[in-house]
């Protein structure tokens, strides 16, 4: 399978492989996919006065999963949780140029943020307050 | 070290055309272009001796007569062949199939394609180490069976059955034996009468020869065997399957085959050496690697490993400079993982994380050791990005946590 260059460079450089503690009330953490399926991707943001100040991922799963949870980190970083949370999955596969078959590697980015964002609204009594 | 990238280490899919098979073809293009058909000129009488000559190279590699090969496109037609062309032969006698579910697909799917004209069809189901037992076998047939079909070594594992006790169960029980012996040609001795084997599918590319040609063997004696032509026309091949012959690649077969026999003990200790180098070098150095296959019974040159909680593509990816293949979901359309491995008993995600490494006679151990430090490099970043890398090390049991599937 050809790989687009977005998508060989973030493999060969991915930003912002790593771990947040999860223990930490600023931090949220989504963990999506699972390894029967061949991906599983962990996304973690840390939030400061409703900012994501920092974004660690680290993913199981073929290059295009990589590239995807490398790029949502990038991006995230900086936003509003409102703006993280209305990322869609579309952006990510025209951004990486994902083929059809890789779709569903953008879907799991979007997943594992929308996650992390729920995460950290728990875990800061905002249970109720959706991501969008 | 000298390496020249990209590396091949996927002989299991094809190899490249060993220089003297070359030379033995080029004749049969321009100046020797008869059709071996023709009996009325010298043309054709040269073509029909080079289809001869390559028919007797073929029946001295397996032990048979050379009247019991018959030329096909390749193994998958030699499959659709027998398995067919048996089954249409015999259907007043019976209609029951036996086979193994790690059959490559050739075989899988003609016995699907059967079973929906109302064939029934038993797929064996192999153990951890891919083997089927001959009381598997014995245990299947029933008064309506007319076909056994068992692979001799596997595609993507290299597990070489049991062909020698299976083909004893099946002429005890009057069964037609028929193997794919597509990897296992010209690689491993195949003897078709130690073995009983009445039907068997070869193929030229997987051993230096040319892509597009194979033959099928057909027992002629004790019992005789007789197929039901899948392909109709001129009646060439004795009746078993028309069309022009394709002289230059027969004769390119004839001397593969003939280059293989003769290099069979030499090619198998050397290329068995550096197969055993490798898996040491590999699971001495990387932790958490399993070997997919059997401790004993495999083919020299295959190499399938799962380095658990990394999955395959990605690791191809790491390994663009070496050409190999992967069990993962990923790199098949189906999106599904190798339904040989799941077989096995493998789990969906081990069998994500498999490569498939298969050397011949062009490799060297520069080649392996360039590999392998690429696999120790890549494996420890990959690991390094992987969530469940990072699970594991902390201790939790992966098996616990409640997975959304997608």
């Amino acid at each position: 399978m050809a790989y687009s260059e977005k998508v060989i460079e973030h493999y060969d450089n991915p930003r912002n492989v790593g771990s947040l503690n999860k223990g930490d009330d600023d931090v949220g953490t989504g963990i999506v996919g699972a390894p029967a399926c061949g991906d599983v991707m962990k996304l973690q943001i840390k939030v400061e006065d409703g900012v994501i100040k920092d974004a660690k991922f680290k993913t199981y799963g073929c290059g295009s999963a990589i590239a995807s949870s490398s790029l949502v980190t990038e991006w995230v970083k900086g936003m509003s949780i409102e703006e993280a949370g209305s990322i869609k999955n579309s952006q990510i596969a025209e951004e990486l140029a994902l083929p059809p078959v890789k779709i569903h590697c953008s879907v799991l980015a979007e997943d594992a943020i929308k996650a992390a964002i729920k995460d950290y609204q728990e875990k800061n009594g905002q249970a109720d307050g959706q991501a969008q | 070290m000298s390496v020249q990238t990209p590396v091949y280490f996927d002989y299991a899919a094809t190899c490249p055309v060993d220089q003297r098979v070359v030379d033995k073809m080029l004749p049969f293009f321009t100046k020797a272009f008869g059709n071996s058909a023709s009996r009325t000129h010298a043309f054709g009488w040269e073509a029909e001796e080079a289809v001869e000559n390559a028919r007797e190279e073929i029946a001295k590699t397996i032990g048979g007569d050379p009247k019991e090969v018959t030329w096909t496109s390749g193994a998958t037609e030699s499959n659709n062949l027998a398995i067919k062309g048996v089954a249409e032969y015999l259907a007043e006698k019976g209609n029951h199939i036996i086979t193994v579910n790690t059959e490559h697909k050739a075989v899988l799917d003609t016995c699907k394609f059967l079973e929906r004209r109302g064939v029934d069809v038993t797929y064996l189901e192999v153990d951890k180490g891919g083997l089927i037992t001959p009381q598997q076998v014995a245990d299947a047939i029933t008064d309506k069976t007319v076909l056994v079909s068992v692979m001799h070594g596997n595609n993507e594992t290299g597990v070489v059955m049991p062909l020698a006790e299976i083909g004893k169960v099946c002429r005890e029980h009057k069964v037609l034996f028929h193997t794919d012996a597509t990897q296992t040609f010209g690689k491993i001795p195949i003897d078709v009468e130690a073995m009983n084997i009445d039907l068997m599918s070869i193929s030229a590319h997987k051993i230096y020869g040319p892509k597009g040609v194979g033959a099928l063997y057909v027992r002629r004696r004790k019992p005789r065997v007789r197929l039901a032509a899948q392909i109709h026309g001129g009646g060439h091949e004795r009746g078993n399957r028309s069309g022009t012959l394709a002289v230059q690649n027969i004769a390119g077969f004839g001397e593969a085959a003939r280059i293989a026999r003769e290099d069979m003990a030499e090619d198998m200790k050397r290329i068995g050496e550096l197969r055993d180098y490798m898996k040491s070098e590999l699971t001495g150095s990387i932790e958490h690697v399993i070997l997919n296959g059997h401790p004993e019974h495999m083919l020299p040159g295959h190499l399938n490993l799962s380095f658990a909680y990394i999955e395959g593509e990605s690791l191809l990816m790491a390994l663009k400079d070496v050409a190999l293949s992967s069990g993962s979901a990923c790199t098949s359309a189906s999106l599904e993982p190798s339904y040989v491995l799941r077989a096995m008993g493998l789990n969906d995600e081990l069998a994500h994380s498999s490569l498939r490494m298969t050397i011949g006679r062009m490799t060297t151990k520069d080649e392996i050791d360039f590999v392998v430090g690429l696999l120790r490099t890549h494996v420890a970043r990959l690991r390094e990005m992987s969530p469940l890398w990072e699970m594991v090390q902390e201790g939790i049991d992966l098996d616990s946590i409640q997975w959304a599937h997608h």
